[in-house]
């Protein structure tokens, strides 16, 4: 099986690489949302901390 | 039976809870199964792509388009299995104050929303070359549908209430009454004629799907469910510095990592 055979998927290549995409896409998704929500929870809980500090 | 015996079954798991029931021992175990959790979501979905996408071979009815069944079909059961998991967490926080289940409930939202997403636009994407059309209004496809709204509905409660643990309880309510839409997709090609064919893989009867169509179909599963329990640690490690942030140990926690 050649590489372009590969892709072409039988003719449905449009419809099973769509679906893989789109799938593919949202994994990413729920893999970078989190961790970027993560990050800031961590920033702001540190710098209200630190601003209680200030205040003592 | 001895140890594994009804009731001391129950002691145990009234003890597990126990123990990793608190937020903060249950943040320092999510912290540490992350990373295996992660691995293995990784190796299977490797493996699951390459087995669907190449080793399997096509079907004779199909040809190469029932390759999407590898990324539908798992997509399927994870919205319905995340929404018995957010269903039940939703539940015990309600009914005996669990904080930690309230939080799971609420990670598991997301989560479940885009398994369901998938779940329907691969099977639109699939729908097309195979029924014809992109959508149809039959009883799967439409209580699937509902299944996202349901989730998205969940969603908008949590973040309309400011209090957690009202915001909680409210959305449990609503949690736990959605729950009856499960059933209704699970048995929606038996009891109504539909375009979706019936389920390929059953507990009790034998597969009616081929081991080269199978193996991949179980590989991917696993990837998508471990998946699933990745970022459901992750997101709840946030949620629990969020809610817990004016305790202590956060506090500690916060002020040693710079």
């Amino acid at each position: 099986m050649t590489f372009s055979q590969f892709l072409a998927m039988g003719g449905f290549g449009f419809y099973v690489w769509s679906a893989y995409a789109f799938a593919g896409v949202m994994v990413l998704i729920n893999v970078v949302q989190p961790l970027i929500h993560g990050r800031k929870v961590w920033q702001t809980l540190r710098r209200d901390l630190d601003r209680a500090g200030e205040d003592e | 039976m001895g140890e594994f015996g009804g009731l001391a079954c129950v002691t145990r798991l009234i003890k597990f809870t126990h123990k990793y029931g608190a937020p903060k021992r249950f943040y320092l175990l999510a912290g540490k199964l992350v990373p295996w959790f992660a691995a293995l979501t990784a190796l299977l979905m490797v493996t699951g792509l390459y087995l669907g996408l190449y080793w399997a071979p096509p079907d004779y009815q199909q040809g190469d388009a029932y390759r999407i069944m590898f990324v539908h079909v798992p997509n399927a059961w994870m919205s319905m299995m995340a929404y018995m998991a957010m269903a039940i967490f939703a539940a015990s926080g309600y009914i005996w104050n669990v904080r930690l289940a309230d939080m799971l409930a609420k990670a598991t939202a997301p989560l479940g929303a885009s398994f369901t997403l998938t779940a329907l636009v691969t099977g639109s994407l699939w729908g097309k070359p195979m029924w014809g059309a992109w959508w149809v209004w039959d009883a799967r496809l439409t209580s699937e549908l509902i299944l996202f709204f349901l989730y998205v509905g969940y969603m908008a409660l949590q973040a309309s209430i400011d209090d957690p643990r009202r915001a909680a309880h409210a959305s449990a309510i609503l949690a736990i009454v959605g729950v009856v839409n499960i059933p209704i997709i699970h048995y929606s090609v038996y009891w109504w004629h539909t375009l979706h064919q019936p389920a390929s893989l059953t507990l009790t009867n034998q597969p009616k799907i081929y081991a080269t169509m199978l193996i991949p179909l179980i590989v991917m599963s696993m990837a998508f469910m471990f998946f699933y329990l990745t970022m459901l640690c992750v997101r709840v490690r946030s949620e629990i510095l969020l809610r817990e942030q004016h305790t202590d140990w956060v506090r500690k926690l916060i002020r040693t990592r710079r």
